[in-house]
């Protein structure tokens, strides 16, 4: 127990937004308390074994006035084999049965009626979010309400991906559970104080893996409901004549082949959804900040933010992105 | 002195395995490994191709050719227990069978890709089942083919009168490596004709 | 008695008397053609371990550029591409072309002295599996200059050195440069294969009289542990590379999760390989463990026939953990539950071996040569490293874990610093049998320490990004996730044991031209090798030897105590 507190404190010290030692949902909780209780036990050995070979080297190191002889040999001894794999093996019974708990605690997790269901779908290079209750899709950025003891409202994901394996992982809310395409799995959290986490992708997806970050905003029960509510609604009309121009300007270009903006023709699903694109705060699944400067030189060219995008530049010329860049702003 | 002979109580010679035996043995072992992983991906894959050919629509159970192959194992010991006995004119006689009746299991299966390809329209890219199916046999096959080279490059030595008793365990050794193909045959026959169907 | 052949002064094995008539030129072509159709088990491991170390300074500089890359947040020394091609061609170059064959390289020269025999079972194949692993690692690094990959202009293999599918179909990785990944492994797998046939058949078919099994060096026995997990483990690796090339070339659909093929198949295959495969890489590094320990401490290894039971079990063992790399791809949890005990169960028999290791040092009279500082500095940090794989083994652990700089850190630990220590404790103990001479014991020390230091900074320091989220195979991080101190650190420790590296390759060249002469048995030791000259004769043994322990030489020198 003092070992585990003595650890807990040096741990905290290591607190940074995403360290799996700073858990701030069930499952990371669990997975903290029997990682701590494994570095327990293997701190143990290790210092037992460890202190062994040090005294052994120390304490039988060949003098300078050795007369050469050699040692008595010792060839073995069954009662010290047998000592010496009784305990591992019990060491390794405690160890297992309270992992398997574990597993299943988090795995068979029972999901309540007050769930929120999102399901996620892996991407090169970005995160498409989706709320099948509320009909709501949106893009690298996952929105979920707190979940007390009280009220539990925890968010049960399902995932998969479109096109090769991904990996979803923030850690301060749950180990990370796999994409991969044909295939749907599950991962659930309950999140207990508000604020913006953050994660990446955690399995090798292409060139630019590195930059396929991924934000959780946990939010109360309220701000999360006015969210989804932003969120259902069909996209803004363009007021301004540059905006109006923009729209048609996008609409005609192939940018709708990849795209969708709820309510126009634009209903491409290869691409992330742009409906309320300037709800978001980062471009890109994180590469750059959401601000109609890096809005249009994203639009411009892909490469400069996230060299290997798939999203092709479109040689527009500098009048196009500007009049696009002013509609899409408008997509709030 | 560069080598010192160091004499010490007599202790009896062991009798250490033949060297080939004991190589073919783990060549068998790798081999089957090998074939292990595309009979685990055949079974995985029963019943999920999306489209195409189904194997209960194309495959016919090829029981003829089965039979000459496995027919060959016998005629292959029958080969050799001549050789022990160092009659070359019954050894070559049941060696040249042995060739002779895997010889006719791949024209077999040959026979049996040329239908599913032109008639079935079943080729390795067009659905699960064509991929799994042509891989594990085709494998199988391959295999087939190397030991029928091998076993002609014998039969051709025998006839210059290179292959005698003395050679009995050499023989021995690509005769292991013939029944483990024949053995390969019997898992393969079951999974994809059997069990798959 | 025996005729006794002329020590060659520093020469290596097998060279034949200069022939002045032919000239300079004449000579170099004669020794070149000589070593490249030898059959002789000592040349062939020499040129494994030759090829070994030239690829181990290429793996070597790929990694430098990793860590000048994650040096600091978002850095600019590589692209993106050029990055995943680094990582893949490092981790792929390090496993199988500089581990593998550098023990095959080992295991060749030393087996067939140590059984007391002439040479390994299958000489021709022996030099088939040598050229085929070459040509493989050839094939690998002409990616550099003959492939095309993503993104057009790229060109070596850059999909990971464990290419999950379906990141590696047509679709996904256009080009070649995963074509020479599959291809050249493919090649260098039938390398290994013929390699273990031959380590296997020698061992059980091959031995000098009076060697029975249980008398063999347990150098041996880990060979033949390796070489079975070889057999069994490489053959799926090359099926699942088989099935890639079908569904890239022929339009198959294994991998094909659009035609209703399955991504997962790809994992389980090739962590049917991948798990047994890192201990094919360490059971050499055990063995030569079991040699070097023993004798530096004066005393015969502790509890050999526990040693030969407990690497067989982990052998046996290693064949079910593999889902353990697989933790986070949605298994039940009774699967999960499986992986997680075979995963510890097989730590029970490592532990073991540890034990017995220091059960050998206990009581003895150890003396720091380098080969021993490097053997003590193993078992310390092999403990680390077995004890972090322990951690890795609880499933819910492993979910944050997995694919984070944690599990880098983990097993370069064990490859590293198990693995490596103990081929430079390998490379000091038989080099003076090899060459005739000794290595320096001064430049010794010096790599040792500055190794080990450069091996603790940075792998100390690499787990802690893993603890705080940094996941691994990413080419650049942000700023403000609080990783950029310590990966700073860990590229500094990996400039540090380049250095050491720099000075262990020189004192291999200038000890070979100027090192003490080292007689058969400079240090005293007990196996058969050791009664042969340095370096021994073409044909090994004038007479073949006949033994009636573990330890001939300790009964010759011993005769009132022998084994």
């Amino acid at each position: 127990m003092l070992r585990n507190r003595f650890f807990a404190m040096a741990l905290a010290g290591l607190d940074s937004q995403t360290s799996i030692f700073s858990p701030q949902s069930g499952p990371a909780r669990s997975i903290k308390a029997v990682s701590l209780l494994t570095l327990g036990v293997t701190s143990v050995i290790f210092v037992v074994v460890a202190s062994l070979l040090l005294y052994a080297i120390v304490r039988f190191r060949r003098r300078p006035n050795d007369d050469g002889s050699e040692p008595p040999q010792v060839f073995g001894s069954t009662q010290i084999e047998l000592s010496w794999t009784i305990i591992p093996v019990l060491i390794v019974t405690v160890l297992f049965l309270t992992t398997t708990r574990v597993i299943f605690e988090i795995q068979d997790a029972a999901k309540p009626k007050s769930a929120i269901d999102v399901t996620v779908v892996g991407h090169q290079f970005w995160w498409e979010v989706r709320y099948p209750g509320f009909h709501v899709t949106t893009a690298n950025e996952l929105h979920v309400p707190v979940s007390t003891a009280a009220a539990p409202t925890p968010t049960f994901m399902k995932l998969t991906s479109a096109d090769v394996i991904h990996s979803f992982w923030v850690p301060q809310l749950a180990g990370k559970t796999d994409l991969i395409p044909n295939r749907i799995n599950e991962l659930w959290m309950n999140p207990e104080a508000t604020g913006i986490y953050k994660g990446q992708c955690a399995q090798f997806c292409g060139t630019e893996h590195a930059l396929m970050l991924l934000r959780v905003y946990v939010q109360t029960p309220e701000e999360f409901a006015a969210w989804i509510r932003q969120q259902q609604m069909l996209a803004a009309v363009p007021a301004s004549d540059a905006a109006q121009q923009g729209r048609r300007e996008f609409e005609t270009q192939a940018c709708i082949n990849c795209h969708t903006v709820n309510g126009t023709v634009a209903n491409g699903r290869f691409g992330p959804d742009l409906t309320h694109l300037m709800s978001r705060d980062t471009l890109a699944s994180g590469a750059a900040a959401n601000t109609p400067e890096n809005l249009a030189r994203w639009i411009d060219d892909p490469d400069m933010y996230k060299h290997g995008s798939l999203m092709p530049a479109m040689h527009l010329t500098k009048t196009q992105v500007d009049q696009i860049t002013a509609y899409l702003v408008t997509l709030k | 002195m560069s080598t010192l002979p160091l004499s010490a109580p007599q202790v009896a010679a062991e009798s250490l395995p033949y060297k080939g035996r004991v190589g073919m043995w783990m060549l068998i072992a790798a081999e089957s490994a090998i074939f292990t992983i595309f009979v685990v991906a055949y079974v995985y894959y029963i019943g999920l191709s999306l489209s195409g050919p189904t194997p209960q629509q194309v495959l016919e159970i090829p029981i003829v050719n089965t039979i000459f192959l496995l027919s060959s194992s016998f005629t292959i010991w029958l080969a050799e227990r001549a050789l022990a006995r160092n009659v070359s004119g019954t050894f070559r006689l049941f060696w040249g069978l042995t060739i002779l009746f895997g010889a006719i299991f791949i024209t077999g299966t040959a026979r049996e890709w040329h239908k599913l390809i032109t008639v079935d329209g079943l080729t390795i890219s067009t659905n699960l089942f064509g991929t799994t199916y042509y891989s594990l046999v085709g494998l199988h096959a391959l295999h087939v083919i190397v030991g029928l080279i091998l076993l002609t490059s014998v039969f051709i030595f025998s006839l210059a009168g290179k292959v005698r008793q003395q050679d009995e365990r050499r023989v021995g050794v690509l005769a292991m490596y013939w029944h483990f193909v024949d053995a390969v045959w019997v898992v393969v026959f079951t999974v994809v004709y059997i069990v798959g169907r | 008695m025996s005729e006794s052949s002329i020590p060659l002064p520093g020469g290596l094995p097998g060279t034949t008397r200069q022939d002045a008539r032919s000239g300079a030129l004449g000579s170099v072509v004669e020794l070149l053609h000589e070593w490249v159709v030898t059959v002789d088990h000592k040349q062939i491991g020499i040129l494994y371990i030759l090829y070994s170390l030239v690829m181990f300074v290429v793996g070597g500089i790929e990694v430098l550029l990793i860590r000048l890359q994650l040096a600091g947040p978002m850095k600019h020394v590589v692209s993106a591409e050029v990055y995943n091609r680094l990582f893949t061609m490092h981790g792929t170059t390090m496993i199988f072309f500089v581990a593998m064959p550098i023990f095959v390289g080992f295991g060749n020269y030393l087996v067939p002295l140590m059984l007391g025999v002439r040479d390994m079972a299958f000489p021709r194949l022996n030099a088939f599996s040598l050229w085929l692993t070459v040509f493989g690692g050839l094939l690998l690094n002409y990616s550099f200059i003959g492939g095309t990959g993503l993104q057009g202009a790229g060109t070596a293999p850059d999909v990971g050195w464990f290419a999950y599918a379906p990141l590696t179909e047509r679709a996904f990785s256009r080009g070649h440069s995963t074509d020479f990944w599959a291809l050249a492994l493919i090649v260098s797998g039938f390398g290994s294969l013929g390699a273990a046939i031959n380590f296997i058949t020698t061992a059980f078919s091959l031995r000098c009289k009076g060697m029975k099994l249980f008398r063999m060096p347990l150098f041996v026995w880990l060979m033949v542990v390796s070489s079975v997990l070889v057999i069994l483990a490489v053959s799926p690796l090359t099926a699942a590379q088989f099935m890639l090339v079908i569904d890239r070339y022929l339009g198959g659909h294994f991998f094909d999760t659009q035609a209703g093929g399955s991504a997962m198949i790809w994992l389980h295959f090739f962590w049917i390989f991948g798990h047994p495969e890192v201990y094919v890489l360490i059971m050499p590094a055990f063995g030569i463990a079991s040699e070097v320990i023993p004798v530096f401490s004066r005393k015969a290894i502790f509890g050999y026939p526990a040693m030969v039971a407990a690497s067989s079990c982990i052998g046996f063992v290693s064949l079910s953990v593999w889902a353990h790399h697989m933790f986070t791809v949605g298994m039940s949890a009774p699967s999960n539950a499986f992986f997680t005990l075979s995963t510890m169960l097989v730590g029970i028999p490592t532990g073991i071996k540890i034990f017995n290791w220091l059960a050998t040092l206990w009581g003895g009279k150890i003396s720091f040569s380098t080969a021993m500082s490097f053997s003590l500095a193993f078992l310390f940090q092999f403990l680390i490293a077995g004890l972090t794989g322990i951690m890795l083994a609880v499933a819910p652990f492993n979910w944050q874990l997995h694919n984070s700089y944690f599990v880098v850190a983990h097993f370069h630990y064990v490859i590293v610093g198990a693995i490596v220590f103990m081929i430079f404790a390998g490379f000091y103990y038989w080099y003076p049998k090899v060459t005739g001479r000794m290595l320096d014991e001064k430049l010794g020390k010096l790599h040792f320490w500055l190794f080990f230091l450069g091996f603790h900074l940075t792998f100390d320091v690499m787990h802690v990004p893993g603890i705080l989220g940094m996941p691994r195979q990413i080419y650049t991080y942000e700023a403000d996730r609080g990783w950029g101190t310590l990966n700073l650190l860990v590229t500094i420790g990996s400039f540090i044991q380049a250095l050491a590296v720099i000075i262990f390759v020189a004192n291999l060249v200038i000890s070979y031209f100027r090192g003490k002469a080292a007689g058969p048995d400079p240090w005293d030791a007990w196996t058969l090798e050791w009664t042969t000259a340095s370096p021994p004769p073409a044909y090994n043994f004038a007479v073949e030897p006949v033994v009636s322990s573990a330890r001939p030489l300790w009964d010759l020198k011993h005769p009132q105590d022998p084994d």
